[in-house]
């Protein structure tokens, strides 16, 4: 046996001059991704503690303010606590004064995921290098990226304008609906919170949007197939995924929780 | 032994590994004629973006510490007549007296500069664009275009800062942390009116450029290490700035968050900082945020950067010992284990720097007893360094001076860090100058002393020219002195209980005692700063009129040693080198020189492998 591997390193003269080529000895890309991708991951991760730190002030705003403890039929706005959510998100378009919990978020949400769907469809038609479905699937993608914008416009009109009743403010004043510094629903940072990290998330829905945009018209002038590969549209796409899932914990954070 | 031959491209037997792209793109970039914008002015070339962050930095430490001499004026002679500052300051001096308002500008502004725009930008935006390629073996970063960004948004968020000095409400004045609900209401102070406002446009633009550097350098490292640089071969430099990229890339964005939360509260009426607020005998309509979760927010950014600060100019330090003790550096992995530890602990002792702000003690104690663990990967690299010096064939470089410099340093404050970590005792000590003088000592002039380290080793790489030995002997000798006859009295001063960011003591009898020795601080603090005009000329004269440099001026191992005296963009004129060791062969026994560079394979070394490399060389 030992003679056996004296006489192979021997016999192997030629790996003198060579270093190793593991996975980590360089020269090479350890997670087989292009740096291109790796940058977008990278960046995922610092932004995922951007939201971190606003979902985490969320909970501690939240947890610094009393919470309603009463039955859910007898809920009343009140600035002296934190609103339940089906009482403050419970409209729908057309369908005024209809109690309908939750409804038109849960709509909303299930077009962006759907949206996430049709963007993996767009990545995929991109690995077979086939131009028409990777433009038609980023045309659904941008669609329902934009109803989905369409709708949270929609949802803010709403919460701004607020309910027909009203509440009235501790300093006896009658307030409808909600701004940066007052708000009937509940106490004023509910209204501050909903704003900010809602919008942020838009903020980045748009941003997505536009990227989108801008590879469907680069798709469309060929300029991805004349690169022999479609890892722009990838990489659109896992920022895509990412917008969505952050709307996930957003969702949970402000409607179900 | 051929040295300095870079080994050529894969040769016989072996499957050629796909080199990226990017690669051959750079390549090409080399024999294109550039144009004077597009070669010094908008570059993407690392070296020239490294120069770029190393001159703004260098201006804005003149600045910063000029800062500080002013204010040192204040407090040293608190009852002089200030006059004759009258032509710099303008406005500012009213009637002999320095406004007190705009003493807080200064110390404010003085924090700001040194801490990101000299210690983070200027220190890990000059060595980790400059060295990560030239040391992996890579043409460039893995996004040049993004790495120029990079700089030009470092540049506006520079002009922005520099602009906001010259308001006529003057600059933030809220101390370099920022804390509401000082910093949110304009009422409050004239700092945070308009200051403020730049400030926070201003930080939005550097945490954009720390990303796009931070994603870039990490990047590289991972995937444009050069055939044979695996991770446990990567000099110690790299080490260090490939994990000061992940806490930038980790910490920064909650600042981001934080500045952002902050900019509401000021500008579009949001409470989340804000409660309960009096401000001259009205009450404000804020009501339910908090001030102390801005503290959080700020102090998980704000922990991990004094890491960010420190851990380039460790590795550097650890590059720099080792190569001019002749020695390997003692410890490698221990090393590298205690960058990680360091990183890993980083995040999770954010509440140490909030003891006294009300929270729960045992809360304070689960912070307490993280922050003590600190110490250990800190002590690791401590007794690593001296051990490494220990029997070295030392040569007392200029950076080497530096080099040992930065370890006493790190040293000195280290063990105060130890004090003020402890929850109890920090009740007596938290925000007096027995914390000032730890924290300039540790991070402030440590890094301080990492960077000119590094400037006075790679110069050469930079410039192609030698920084002049004499005066930077003068300029390491006037420094280090100043540095410690300015912090070690601090500390006496803040156990006597002298709290920071105050005009003058001279209403309180009980500090009229430390009248002296305050004077004599200021006194150093002005002769250090001086002192650094040695290095600015050296540094200028040098790169025009410095003595020409060899290709490997130090002797030493690492890749960047390999390129030409003058690398032009692409940084090797053949083909990228590979490598067969580590970067700490030094002194080897049986080696014919004292140093093996880390492109030789094994089969040119016979006399001096060891048992197993043997194997390797056969």
């Amino acid at each position: 046996m030992a003679t056996t591997s004296t006489t192979q390193t021997l016999s192997s003269p030629s790996t003198q001059e060579q270093p190793r080529t593991g996975t980590w000895d360089g020269g090479n890309e350890p997670f087989k991704a292009s740096y291109g991708k790796l940058m977008m991951w990278f960046f995922l991760l610092s932004d995922a503690f951007t939201f971190a730190a606003f979902l985490t002030t969320y909970g501690l705003m939240r947890h610094r303010h009393l919470a309603y403890t009463g039955t859910n039929e007898a809920f009343e706005f009140s600035t002296a606590y934190w609103p339940i959510p089906d009482k403050v998100f419970n409209a729908f378009p057309g369908l005024h004064g209809i109690d309908l919990p939750l409804g038109f978020v849960a709509l909303m949400t299930m077009i962006l995921i759907f949206s996430s769907v049709t963007m993996v469809l767009a990545v995929e038609a991109g690995h077979r290098m086939d131009k028409n479905d990777v433009q038609k699937w980023l045309l659904w993608t941008i669609l329902f990226g934009a109803t989905f914008l369409s709708c949270q416009a929609w949802e803010w009109s709403h919460f701004i304008a607020g309910t027909d009743e009203g509440t009235v403010m501790e300093d006896g004043t009658r307030f409808f609906g909600a701004n940066l510094q007052r708000n009937q629903y509940g106490p004023v940072l509910f209204a501050d919170l909903f704003f900010f990290i809602t919008g942020f998330h838009g903020t980045h829905v748009f941003s997505g949007i536009c990227l989108l945009i801008w590879s469907f018209i680069a798709t469309t002038n060929g300029t991805f197939e004349k690169r022999g590969h479609y890892e722009m549209v990838e990489k659109i796409g896992l920022y895509w995924h990412f917008v969505d899932l952050v709307w996930v914990f957003v969702f949970t954070f402000f409607y179900l929780v | 032994m051929a040295a300095n031959i870079p080994t050529n491209a894969p040769v016989h037997g072996m499957p050629i590994m796909p080199r990226i792209e990017h690669d051959e793109h750079t390549h090409h970039d080399e024999h294109h004629e550039q144009s004077f914008l597009t070669k010094y002015i908008f570059s993407q070339d690392h070296k020239v973006i490294a120069k770029q962050f190393l001159i703004t930095g260098i201006f804005w430490a003149i600045l910063g510490g000029a800062l500080s001499s002013l204010f040192r004026i204040q407090l040293g002679w608190p009852e002089s007549t200030m006059s004759w500052l009258t032509p710099v300051l303008g406005k500012w001096v009213e009637a002999g007296k320095l406004n007190p308002e705009f003493y807080l500008a200064l110390v404010t502004m003085h924090g700001t500069i040194m801490v990101f725009f000299v210690l983070t930008a200027g220190l890990s935006g000059t060595f980790s664009n400059f060295l990560i390629p030239l040391q992996i073996g890579a043409r460039d970063m893995a996004s040049g275009f993004m790495n120029m960004l990079s700089y030009w948004f470092f540049f506006a968020s520079s002009i922005i800062m520099f602009i906001s000095i010259f308001l006529e409400t003057g600059p933030a004045s809220a101390g370099w942390t920022i804390y509401p609900p000082l910093s949110a209401l304009p009422q409050a102070i004239p700092g945070s009116g308009a200051g403020m406002t730049l400030w926070l446009v201003s930080m939005a633009l550097f945490i954009i450029s720390q990303l796009l550097g931070g994603v870039n350098y990490i990047t590289t490292v991972i995937n444009l290490r050069t055939r044979g640089m695996s991770m446990s071969k990567l000099p110690l430099t790299i080490w260090s700035f490939f994990l000061t990229a992940v806490l930038g890339l980790l910490s920064f964005p909650v600042l981001f968050s934080a500045a952002l939360l902050l900019i509401f509260d000021r500008s579009f009426g949001t409470s989340f900082f804000l409660s309960d607020i009096y401000i001259a005998g009205q009450a404000l309509s804020n009501t339910g945020g908090s001030p102390i979760l801005f503290q959080h927010l700020f102090w998980f950014l704000g922990h991990p950067e004094v890491y960010i600060v420190i851990m380039p100019a460790m590795g550097m330090v650890s590059e720099i010992l080792a190569t001019n003790s002749r020695k390997p550096i003692f410890g490698y992995r221990a090393m590298i284990g205690s960058l990680l530890g360091i990183s890993l602990l980083s995040f999770v002792v954010w509440a140490h720097h909030m003891f006294v702000t009300g929270m729960n003690p045992f809360l304070g104690s689960v912070f307490m007893f993280l922050t003590l663990i600190i110490a250990v990967p800190s002590g690791v690299k401590v007794f690593n360094w001296l051990a490494t010096l220990w029997r070295g064939n030392i040569r007392f470089t200029t950076a080497m001076l530096f080099s040992i410099g930065f370890v006493s340093l790190f040293i000195s404050g280290g063990l105060t860090g130890i004090v003020l970590g402890n929850a109890a005792l920090d009740i007596q000590m938290h925000n007096t100058y027995f914390v000032v003088a730890h924290f300039h000592l540790v991070m402030g002039s440590s890094a301080f002393f990492g960077l000119f380290a590094g400037v006075y080793h790679w110069f050469p790489k930079m410039f192609g020219r030698m920084l002049d030995e004499k005066l930077g002997y003068v300029h390491f000798w006037l420094t280090f002195i100043g540095v410690y006859l300015v912090f070690m009295p601090m500390h006496y001063v803040g156990i006597a209980g002298f709290p920071r960011r105050y005009y003058a003591f001279t209403g309180f009898d009980s500090f009229s005692q430390f009248a002296d020795l305050n004077k004599f601080i200021s006194a150093a603090a002005i002769f250090a700063f001086f002192g650094q005009f040695v290095f600015i000329f050296n540094f200028f004269y040098s790169i025009w009129r410095g003595r020409r440099a060899t290709e490997n001026p130090w002797n030493s191992n690492t890749l960047e040693w390999t390129t030409p005296i003058n690398p032009g963009h692409g940084n090797w004129p053949g083909a990228i080198p590979a490598v067969h060791r580590w970067p700490y062969d030094y002194s080897k026994p049986g080696a014919e020189k004292d140093f093996i560079p880390q492109n030789v394979p094994y089969s040119q070394t016979q006399s001096s492998n060891l048992p197993n490399e043997r194997e390797m060389a056969e």
